[in-house]
């Protein structure tokens, strides 16, 4: 069994209320952080960790949070990232649902160690219930004195509010999120400057994922070096990794970064294997933006060492061989699965998220998804391919904000890998007919530009 | 669907009291962080969508342009600018979920409501849509009514909601 920092309690009864978490021990890093600590040595402890951040992007949480402007008498902000839109990503709910005041818990210590008086969970409005359950546990914190003022005597004040979204992935790109709670409508801002200078209202602001700021928890009770001690290299720590797809037993795996892909696929301990036995084809490694890989090269890399479940290891090859951890949302399909049609409904994805802001994105994505449905009607050509390869090279890189490249690499790598497919559906044209396309074209609006 | 052209838009004292509450939460002059969930609220109390009258209401309550409201509504997934039936349902079609199966889920409904997507039953009681990712990606395939997520559907366990709901003219609500 891997070490659990984070789900360690999560099948305690009642671990939701405060009561059960305290006697578990929560809060401790509060109470740790405020009496003992000052906010640089809390810092210090994150930088130590090595931890990095679990949205998606793996940026070091210690660097981010040094990063961050401290003018006299602006008031400084924490917002934490509970969006979690990326498809095939559902871990953030599990934890918020199960263990919900251990991200309260680390929204006040890691508020601590920023100066920030004013924290805000923007979560995405789907997880309405969810909201309802951080509420609850924020109110009882408040009502135990572990919010508000003077926590534990320290003459720390600090003020938690949870924001819910209305449904859009953009959102969940850290400006596009200011912008939203903000009141406006979700287009991600030019950066520079960052959220680290001028984020909320303008002020210095860290934006931190869930995972991430729950996983202050631990790193400022046992200490950053002992963190770092778990992992792999610059993997260090646990990892909340969401599995689905073709596999026996989906769900939310805490893991030691630096589990072979294989072990987790297979072993009991994790995903249990392919339903039915059957023959692994592809996995999507880290929510739908990040390369899709044949069963090979997922299980090993291109130089035949074992791949493993770290941001190097699934890295390793870069984008001719390899693919990315991302958010850790990892769909399985098997020999069954057809990858053009998966990646159909990612660029229908892609094209309905698109804000609409930067024209390689939302032109391209609009033409990648009538593009692939031209191939799933039995109406493509060759040509087409080469078409989709050139559009998807043409967004990369080319817009505001990182949603353009998230289009773009499904596309590339599900052709870098599965070429034949797309040709075999060329091939037989109208004989594939297995396609079935669901429109809202009556009735209820889309959202804009799709 | 028909449209109530004399639909009284005004939120009771509680709610009103809620609203302020929400707009408490932000800095002063910053009041305009409320238009969202505000928006939630609105869409719940007025049978599930956001009329030009109700979105003039909510820019009147935080002092902003109506322009300002649309342009919001108009953005996000979550608010219906037309009239929906009481139930809506929102089925995810995202990768997950196709793996799983969602396409036979959405098949279906539509046969057993007589509707395709994106329309509204004759009786007005339910509205059928498909929506991307609901991060229930493990429980696939799934579907979204009101706050309520219904996971590792099978097609009797969708008849048996539907009798359900059906039987008992079940509204849906996000709040
Ligand atoms: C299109 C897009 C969607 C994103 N969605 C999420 C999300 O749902 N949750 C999240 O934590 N980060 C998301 N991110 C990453 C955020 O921009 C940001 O990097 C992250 O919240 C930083 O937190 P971390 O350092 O703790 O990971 C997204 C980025 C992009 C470009
Ligand atoms: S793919 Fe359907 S909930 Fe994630």
């Amino acid at each position: 069994m891997g070490k659990k920092l984070l789900l360690e309690h999560v099948d305690v009864p009642g671990i939701n209320t405060l009561s059960v978490y305290r006697q578990k021990g929560g809060y401790a890093s509060v109470e740790k952080a405020l009496k003992t600590m000052t906010p640089e040595a809390v810092v210090e402890e994150v930088k130590t960790s090595g931890l990095r951040g679990r949205g998606g992007a793996g940026f070091p949480t210690g660097m981010k949070w040094s990063f961050l402007a401290k003018p006299a008498g602006v008031p400084r902000y924490l917002v934490c990232n509970a969006d979690e839109s990326e498809p095939g990503t559902f871990k953030d709910r599990y934890l918020m649902e199960k263990i919900p005041h251990l991200l309260i818990e680390g929204m006040i210590t890691a508020s601590y160690a920023l100066g920030a008086r004013t924290s805000y969970i923007y979560i995405r409005g789907e997880y309405f219930y969810v909201a309802q359950i951080l509420e609850k546990a924020i109110a009882e914190a408040y009502e135990a004195g572990l919010l508000g003022k003077n926590i534990f005597n320290s003459g720390f004040d600090h003020d938690c509010y949870v924001q819910v979204g209305a449904g859009a992935y953009i959102c969940g790109e850290e400006t596009a999120l200011l912008e939203s709670l903000e009141g406006k409508r979700g287009n991600p801002r030019i950066k520079p400057p960052f959220p680290a200078v001028a984020g909320l209202y303008g002020c210095p602001t860290v934006v931190n994922n869930v995972e991430t700021i729950a996983a202050v928890v631990p790193i400022v009770n046992h200490g950053g070096a002992a963190y770092a001690a778990i992992g792999v290299g610059k993997s260090t720590g646990t990892k909340l990794i969401s599995a689905s797809g073709h596999i026996k037993k989906p769900g939310v795996y805490e893991i030691e970064l630096g589990v072979p892909v294989e072990e987790f696929i297979y072993s009991d301990e994790y995903c249990g294997g392919i339903i039915n036995d059957r023959k692994l084809k592809a996995v999507v490694a880290g929510g739908s933006s990040v390369p899709i890989l044949p069963a090979d090269l997922i299980l090993k890399t291109a130089a035949g060492e074992p791949r493993l479940m770290s941001y190097e290891s699934l890295a390793d090859g870069g984008f001719a061989s390899g693919t990315m951890l991302g958010s850790g949302g990892f769909i399985v399909m098997d020999e069954t699965a057809s990858v053009v049609k998966n990646l159909y409904t990612f660029t229908r994805f892609y094209h309905h998220e698109s804000c609409g802001q930067c024209s390689p994105c939302r032109e391209g994505t609009g033409w990648m998804e009538k593009i692939m449905h031209k191939i799933l009607d039995g109406d493509g050509t060759m040509n087409d391919i080469e078409l989709l390869w050139d559009i998807q090279a043409k967004i990369e890189g080319k817009t505001i904000c990182p949603l353009g490249d998230a289009a773009a690499w499904p596309v590339a790598s599900a052709i870098r890998h599965f070429r034949s497919e797309f040709e075999e559906y060329v091939r037989r044209g109208h004989s594939i007919k297995d396609v079935k396309h669901y429109y809202s074209t009556k009735g209820i609006p889309e959202p804009a530009y799709s | 669907m028909e449209i109530d052209q004399k639909r009284e838009i005004r939120f009771n004292e509680e709610t009103m009291a809620t609203v302020q509450k929400i707009i408490k939460r932000y800095p002063e002059g910053r009041e305009k962080s409320a238009l969202i969930p505000i928006l939630h609220i609105a869409q719940a109390e007025f049978d599930g969508w956001l009329s030009p009258a109700t979105m003039d209401y909510v820019a009147s309550i935080l002092n902003i342009q109506p322009i300002e409201v649309y342009e919001v509504a108009s953005f996000y997934s979550m608010f219906n600018l037309n009239p929906v039936g009481k139930c809506l349902i929102e089925v995810c079609r995202t990768s997950s979920c196709w793996l799983m199966g969602a396409e036979d889920v959405v098949r279906h409904i539509e046969k057993k409501l007589n509707i395709h997507v994106g329309e509204t039953t004759a009786d007005g009681q339910f509205t059928l849509k498909t929506v991307e990712c609901l991060g229930s990606c493990g429980t696939a395939p799934m579907m979204q009514v009101g706050h309520e997520y219904h996971e590792n559907l099978t097609l009797e366990k969708v008849d048996e909601l539907l009798n359900k709901w059906k039987a008992e003219g079940k509204r849906s609500r996000y709040c």
